[in-house]
């Protein structure tokens, strides 16, 4: 199991913190244009599942599947999209999702008044943080070597 | 273990097909005194709840019937404005139906276009190599799922989370797809289709995934 990449949007989408484990295709473009392109696709999906849904949704959890990997986005209340593309078989990554918010962004970011709310994180804790929770969880752990 | 619809999209990312299976209506009525406890506000000329969820009445529902008098975009049967008669202190108590909003043709077309870019930026914004388009998309109450053949067409299949035997489905539907449209001589590809062989086939493979739920279809 791998985990791949993260993507943190603000409401306004823009790009907080991007974060690489395993990357094994680059999509070719620069950093911004891929986040606005990410965050583009984020947006559609969104408005199609709302559409297209037959009942009422309840949550902000939403997930795709491709052959080759899997997108998983958490949005929390107040719209910070976290996005993180694990392989098809990875279990357990809402809550890991929800950790990463309720245990890093939230304590790392929003409880250091030197990090403004709305720029892109630049604190080295959050970073190292993150990478620390991201590497504790299972699906990341089970990876053959 | 539901079908909701079935969608098929062409090469070229149109709507060819459509098929509402099984879609559950959500109506909520319910008698309000003056002033209204939901905020209602006019969107793509319906009038939509945008605040203040209660007895089942969501975000998002549409105003469709008061005191049983059907409204049609914002008006009254008899000709009125809802807004207006909402708005009249006068008229209350008043009893309001709610529903969640069936999509109309057009705003299916629209979907199913939507959803073709979707397919190829999920390939492209892939973190591993050789990756295909969007197969599986899963939201807390329904699924997704999608098979493109290797001619490009799209089959697209909404269903509750529980359901199993999708895959099965999807290569039945294919199957008749082949059969039944591509076969058939009055058929232009790309072209939507109709043709009643393929909606009785295709209906009862539909309701035999929903009774078997199971492998073998």
């Amino acid at each position: 199991m791998t985990i791949y990449n993260l993507y943190l949007f603000d409401r306004d989408g823009q790009l907080l913190h991007y974060a690489e484990w395993t990357r094994n295709k680059q999509s070719g473009m620069t950093r911004e244009e891929e986040a606005k392109l990410m965050y583009g696709m984020i947006f559609s999906i969104k408005s199609f599942v709302t559409k297209v849904s037959p009942i009422d949704l309840r949550e902000g959890y939403l997930t795709y599947t491709t052959n080759k990997y899997r997108l998983n986005l958490y949005e929390t209340p107040s719209r910070f999209k976290f996005i993180l593309n694990t392989d098809v078989h990875a279990q357990g990554i809402k809550e890991l999702l929800h950790q990463i918010y309720t245990q890093v962004y939230v304590e790392y970011v929003v409880c250091n008044p030197l990090c403004q709310l709305n720029k892109p994180i630049e604190s080295e804790l959050f970073a190292a943080k993150l990478d620390e929770v991201v590497k504790q969880s299972p699906a990341y752990a089970s990876r053959p070597a | 273990m539901t079908v909701h619809s079935l969608y098929i999209l062409s090469k070229s990312g149109g709507l060819i097909y459509q098929h509402d299976h099984n879609i559950p209506t959500v109506e909520h009525e319910k008698t309000f005194s003056y002033p209204l406890e939901v905020k209602l506000e006019v969107q793509n000329r319906n009038i939509v709840v945008s605040y203040g969820q209660r007895d089942g009445i969501k975000v998002g529902h549409t105003l469709m019937a008061v005191n049983g008098m059907k409204v049609t975009g914002q008006q009254l049967e008899d000709g009125r404005d809802a807004m207006l008669v909402l708005a009249d202190e006068a008229n209350y108590p008043i009893n309001l139906k709610f529903a969640r909003p069936r999509l109309t043709t057009n705003e299916k077309i629209f979907q199913a276009s939507m959803f073709y870019p979707l397919y190829a930026l999920a390939c492209q914004l892939s973190p591993e190599q050789r990756s295909s388009g969007i197969e599986i998309l899963e939201a807390d109450n329904f699924r997704m799922n999608c098979f493109q053949t290797l001619t490009g067409v799209k089959f697209m299949v909404i269903s509750d989370v529980k359901q199993t035997g999708i895959d099965n489905l999807l290569h039945r539907v294919y199957e008749i797809y082949s059969d039944f449209a591509l076969k058939n001589p009055f058929y232009s590809l790309e072209m939507p289709i109709r043709c009643e062989l393929f909606d009785e086939h295709l209906k009862s493979a539909l309701e035999q995934a929903e009774r078997l739920g199971i492998s073998n279809i």
